[in-house]
């Protein structure tokens, strides 16, 4: 350990107050790191979203109430404030930002990734978006329309991606396994040939 | 459709998604610390994101340069400004332990006891 940059020792200081004030441990700290690290992860989206390619009625209700979706499902812990799922169609693609801050539906897609924090990202999304899913490696047919989804404390958004050709033949499980984060995030398609070869 | 997926379920991880979510170690302190507090009821989470908001509010109108933003800045003056709210944080004692930290050799090995006194 040899950061010694002012935020670090600013995080380090802030710390040890809140210890010493018995506010909280270094053992609980890193019991909720571990936590939104590993065990609440974009796996959680990806289930639903692998249910709703293999079940209609699921769809359906996931489309109609995305919260209770979410309670299906029982995961772990999370912030469960009120999620609605967008659906990807040949004609709509959706994405999600938050451009006040970054509020993201944390219980099913776990901690945000960096750049969608980054106020390029939570400007850019809003006024060129089809720009910025092209800088994702995402190339939209110019009739396909975006809608972009504006995350806040109230609401929070995920996609659900279309479900690529070629998948026929898999499980709800393997189909979880090819469903990005991104992708749930709309800056992302998900694709067959994500399906791991068994290497 | 009462089926009950357990999270120790083995699931790969979805594709792509390898990426560091914090860049240094001070960042995931933050963000622990502001976590577990808030879900120890010290503030609600929307309390802290009002001050969030407000700080990265100021930045975005302030910094044209994106590559300089640093979001967890923005988070820890965040939570330092709920905290404050709550009573839950002297800003002089911040002060001073900081500075306490900053005097220290930048050998300094971290994994010592910080109870000794540091007045020298």
């Amino acid at each position: 350990m040899s950061d010694t940059s002012i935020p670090a020792l600013r995080a380090e200081a802030l710390e040890s107050l809140l210890i010493e004030k018995g506010l909280l441990s270094e053992a609980e700290i890193d019991q909720t790191l571990e936590f939104y690290n590993e065990r609440v992860g974009p796996m959680n989206g990806a289930r639903m979203v692998a249910r709703a390619w293999v079940d209609e009625d699921f769809r359906r209700r996931m489309l109609a109430d995305g919260t209770g979706a979410v309670d299906e499902f029982k995961f772990v812990g999370g912030e469960v404030q009120k999620l609605v799922v967008v659906e990807n169609t040949p004609d709509v693609h959706n994405m999600v930002v938050c451009t006040l801050c970054s509020c993201y539906p944390w219980a099913v897609l776990g901690l945000p990734p960096k750049w969608y924090k980054d106020p390029a990202y939570r400007s850019r999304s809003v006024r060129e978006p089809r720009a910025v899913l092209a800088e994702f490696g995402v190339e939209l047919d110019p009739d396909k329309e975006v809608r972009v989804w504006d995350s806040s404390a109230e609401v929070r958004y995920m996609v659900l991606p279309e479900r690529p050709a070629g998948t026929e033949h898999l499980d709800e499980r393997a189909l979880a396994e090819i469903v990005s984060r991104d992708a749930m995030i709309g800056v992302a398609v998900c694709e067959s040939s994500a399906v791991r070869q068994g290497l | 459709m009462s089926e009950e997926l357990e999270l120790t379920d083995e699931l790969a991880p979805p594709m792509a998604n390898g990426e560091v979510l914090f860049e240094a170690p001070w960042q995931g302190r933050a963000f622990g610390m502001a976590r577990t507090l808030a879900q120890a009821g010290a503030f609600s989470w929307d309390e802290f994101r009002a001050h969030l908001i407000r700080i990265i509010g100021l930045s975005d109108r302030s910094a044209d340069d994106a590559d300089d933003y640093e979001y967890y800045q923005h988070f820890l003056a965040a939570f330092e400004a709920v905290l404050a709210e709550k009573d839950l944080l002297d800003g002089e004692l911040l002060g001073a332990r900081l500075a306490e930290f900053q005097a220290r050799p930048h050998d300094h090995d971290h994994d010592h006891d910080h109870d000794h006194d540091h007045d020298h």
